[in-house]
């Protein structure tokens, strides 16, 4: 009961956070990437659901979002469709793809199943790329408008801000409601031992294909919001790197965590801003043209805190508290 | 050209880029069957043995043999470093924490080449400096024979390797049984490391020998590495025989589909491939999980 | 709430011809079972003998290769196991198989998850009715770890109890689950001897609580003091069946348990 007190406490003031930080953060750039990490953390939240809870691995995720963005960017471009109409569209195409795939490939565990899901994002990137006619190929869809509420476009920093974080806030919220009742702990049973919970009566297939569905859909949330954002769509931000720094997040936030996606989603996003300057810095004393030191100092990381700090940063942390709490209590 | 050229000529390239993916998926085996492990990194070291062997042949002008060897060794050296700094803390990890580490080294790994080396792909020329001959119209690059060659050579060393040496029978009997294997007197972690020296080696070979058909740069292990690993699924992972027909075979089948059907979307044949056989007999064409070699 | 009828003594689970066989070896020969409800029934033999086998197969966790299985009347051989649970067939397991990173109430609320019928969405949105099916679950649950003398661990990380302690949890998860029929693997390998008799005086209570158990266990024992009937296998045949004294007393039996202590010097 303590638990859940807590987790509603952090919820209203995380709430209250989101809404203040625009007075806060004013410059335009900083308030971009705020949008930037929202839409990850948005992502997150669907991966953190069917890693965390679930215990399954996708490696292609980025796949979910681009179908989510493209079909955004064709509708209203090519269609004059209304924006939110496409976004719909969207999540349900996405989870059409999803649930077929799914069938099949939750079959699999382990590495087969990482790398079905690699596989399965590999073949959309492709498809995105050379499907020219339909995604104009590498050169991509420009020219993607913005969505608007009755009769105000969203075309500036702070009110995208407010949609996606309004998004991921109702994510939020809601992966904690799945988190503490029957369906989240028969995700969480799932994860632990597929047998036992069987035998208790859980159908494990259909769990497993519900929570890759659902995940699915909040990425194309996700991808269709960066189309709408960034005006653009074009295939290079739906590729395989993505789909791992999508994972990252998840992992460095900590996994069944629903703290996790956003810290994650903050973190990885701030750490490339932070690496770039620092990357051209030592290109410039290096006499070379641009260094992405982000890219290596990224896959260090990524290993050091998968040896030090396995169970990501929330938990961790959180595993930190309770020590600190549970011997000051002792002593 | 003839129908039969055409055949012929995608056929001769199927089998280089297959030996190549032979090659590749072997490493994926030897590390798998020595610590259930599947490397994502493989593709790195087929990387670094390009990109060695490029300063070491083209910049630093080393003769051939010379910088062959010691690319090779670059790529086994990156390998057992992989192993004694990151792996061997994990060992009991879960499958998506091991996942995830050899993902952050080859990341790592691709970082910082292209801090090293740059963006720009680098020529390595071929072994023997001949032009393209023909056979009927069909056009064949000297260096697929030399890819061909020792490809056949690599194989057949490993196989003397498994049958002949301490180590190769050591590492044989760790993937069968790792109990008894211990029993006998065999050092599981030291075989651990041996697989990931050999795979890094293999890697690296695999890499100079396809550089001067597809040139060095810093990303080319990332789609060469997943491929392999696609490869070696096919065949079953975990068998040798497995990892050497499931990469002639998608190298074949890459090739024709690029020629006959078209060359964007022949990337995505090595993936349909791959979810075909996860979906239908995820344990591949010959099996797999035997630890037989 | 009971289904069907309540007469004590009601066939609820019957086999015919049970085989399970794997490649060449046979670990299960044409078994035929009754279990009669409300009265507790076993299953024992020596190592080997194919009794996990059969609970593998009565929960569906295998598929026979031939027979039929009975369950209140219904065939369920082939059936998928969360289908048999929702049945109401519940089962523990010879090596406990407790959900890690779960409280102990959180492991016996799984018990509950065929009783309920809390979706995604419904949880997403924090419905009343959600709401309320959590709070009886909870309820229930408490009980039901009250019963096995555990209530006090219940916000206790389940993989951190005593053995014998999560044994009990896994009993009560089944127990919440309100089955007709519980199938008990080995419940009383790795206790002591008063752990043994905490065990003894649970199992014998379930019938009254409307929950028949059919137990495998290797030791005679236990079998012996809380069994109405015995069956016995050897080898995956079933070489005797009755009431506990005269299958004690069966030769065969006794050449079966003897064969494996001249094995076992």
């Amino acid at each position: 009961m303590m638990r859940r007190l807590k987790t509603r406490i952090t919820l209203i003031a995380f709430g209250v956070a989101l809404l203040a930080a625009p007075l806060v953060v004013r410059r335009p750039y900083h308030q971009s990437i705020m949008v930037f990490i929202g839409i990850n953390a948005l992502a997150a939240t669907g991966l953190n659901l069917l890693m965390g809870y679930a215990g399954q691995v996708s490696l292609g995720h980025a796949a979910f979002l681009g179908i989510g963005g493209y079909t955004s960017a064709v509708l209203t471009v090519n269609h004059g469709a209304n924006p939110w109409l496409a976004m719909i569209a969207g999540v349900a195409l996405t989870v059409l793809v999803a649930w077929v795939m799914g069938v099949p490939t939750l079959r699999l565990h382990g590495h087969y199943l990482a790398i079905a899901t690699l596989g399965f994002g590999m073949i959309v990137n492709v498809i995105f790329v050379e499907w020219r006619g339909l995604t104009g190929g590498q050169s991509g869809i420009p020219g993607v408008p913005e969505p608007s509420i009755a009769g105000v476009a969203l075309d500036t920093h702070v009110r995208f801000y407010y949609l996606v974080w309004a998004c991921v806030y109702a994510a939020t919220v809601a992966s904690a409601n799945i988190a503490k009742s029957r369906p989240g702990r028969a995700l969480r049973a799932i994860s632990s031992s597929e047998l036992a919970a069987q035998t208790a009566g859980i159908n494990t297939a259909r769990y497993k294909l519900h929570v890759f569905v659902l995940s699915a859909a909040l990425a194309s949330l996700a991808g269709s919001m960066w189309v709408h954002y960034i005006n653009f769509a074009n295939p290079e931000p739906f590729n395989f790197a993505y789909s791992i720094e999508l994972v990252v997040m998840a992992v460095l936030g900590g996994l069944g965590n629903i703290w996790g996606p956003a810290v994650g989603a903050g973190v990885i996003t701030m750490l490339s801003q932070v690496l770039q300057p620092a990357g051209r810095l030592l290109g410039d004393w290096l006499g070379r043209a641009v260094i992405d030191l982000d890219v290596p100092a990224f896959g260090l990381i990524l290993v050091l805190m998968l040896i030090f700090l396995p169970r990501g940063v929330t938990t961790s942390l959180g595993m930190l508290f309770q020590r600190r709490r549970s011997a000051g209590e002792a002593g | 050209m003839s129908i039969w050229s055409q055949i012929l000529q995608h056929a001769f390239s199927g089998l280089t880029l297959g030996s190549i993916y032979a090659i590749i998926a072997l490493g994926f085996t030897i590390i798998y069957n020595a610590t259930e492990i599947v490397n994502f990194a493989q593709g790195e070291f087929v990387m670094l043995g390009a990109m060695t062997m490029v300063t070491l042949h083209v910049g630093v002008g080393l003769p051939l043999w010379l910088a062959f060897p010691l690319s090779v060794a670059a790529g086994g050296i990156v390998g057992s470093l992989l192993e004694r700094l990151a792996l061997r803390r994990l060992r009991n990890s879960s499958v998506l924490t091991l996942i995830i580490v050899t993902i952050g080294v080859s990341i790592f790994l691709r970082g910082a080449a292209m801090i090293a080396w740059g963006r720009n792909a680098m020529l390595l020329p071929p072994f023997s400096q001949r032009d393209a001959f023909f056979v009927g119209q069909a056009s064949i690059m000297p260096q697929s024979l030399w890819v061909l060659g020792v490809t056949v050579a690599l194989v057949a060393g490993l196989m003397l390797f498994y049958s002949r040496t301490l180590v190769g029978k050591g590492m044989r009997a760790v993937a069968i049984n790792r109990y008894g294997a211990q029993l006998v007197g065999v050092s599981p972690p030291r075989m651990v490391f041996w697989s990931f020296a050999l795979s890094g080696a293999l890697g690296a070979s695999a890499g100079i020998l396809i550089a001067p058909i597809t040139l060095a740069v810093y990303n080319m292990g990332t789609m060469l590495g997943l491929k392999g690993f696609a490869a070696a699924i096919f065949g079953g992972l975990g068998s040798s025989a497995g990892a050497i027909m499931g990469g002639i075979t998608l190298g074949l089948l890459e090739s024709f589909a690029g020629g006959f059907i078209s060359s964007g979307y022949k990337d995505a044949v090595a993936f349909l491939i791959l979810l075909a056989v996860l979906f239908a007999k995820p344990t591949g064409m010959l099996g797999g999980k035997t630890g037989r070699q | 709430m009971t289904t069907a009828s309540t007469k004590p003594g009601e066939i609820i689970l019957e086999t015919q011809g049970l085989t399970m066989r794997f490649g060449g070896l046979v670990a299960v020969d044409r078994i035929d079972l009754a279990v009669p409800r409300a009265l507790v029934t076993a299953i024992i033999g020596p190592n080997g003998a194919g009794k996990t086998t059969v609970f593998n197969l009565l929960s569906g966790v295998l598929r026979p290769t031939s027979g039929m299985i009975h369950f209140l009347r219904q065939r369920i051989d082939g059936a998928p196991a969360h289908a048999i649970a929702a049945l109401g067939l519940a089962r523990t397991f010879q090596n406990v198989q407790l959900f890690e990173h779960m409280t102990v109430l959180d492991n016996v609320m799984i018990g509950r998850h065929t009783r309920t019928r809390t979706g995604f969405l419904d949880a997403a949105l924090s419905l009343p009715r959600a709401r309320r099916e959590d709070r009886d679950a909870h309820q229930m649950c408490l009980e039901a770890l009250a019963f096995v003398g555990l209530a006090h661990r219940a916000e206790d990380d389940a993989t951190s109890l005593p053995f014998g302690q999560q044994r009990l949890v896994e009993l009560a998860r089944a127990i919440v689950a309100q089955p007709q029929l519980v199938l008990l693997d080995e419940p009383a390998a790795g206790l002591n001897t008063r752990e043994r008799a905490e065990l003894a005086k649970i199992i014998t209570a379930l019938p009254q609580r409307g929950i028949t158990p059919l137990l495998v266990d290797h030791d005679m024992d236990l079998v012996m003091d809380i069994s109405h009937q015995v069956s016995v296998l050897n080898h995956g045949h079933k070489i005797a069946e009755g009431p506990p004294r005269r299958v004690q007393s069966d030769p065969q039996v006794i050449e079966a348990y003897l064969g494996e202590e001249a094995a076992a010097c």
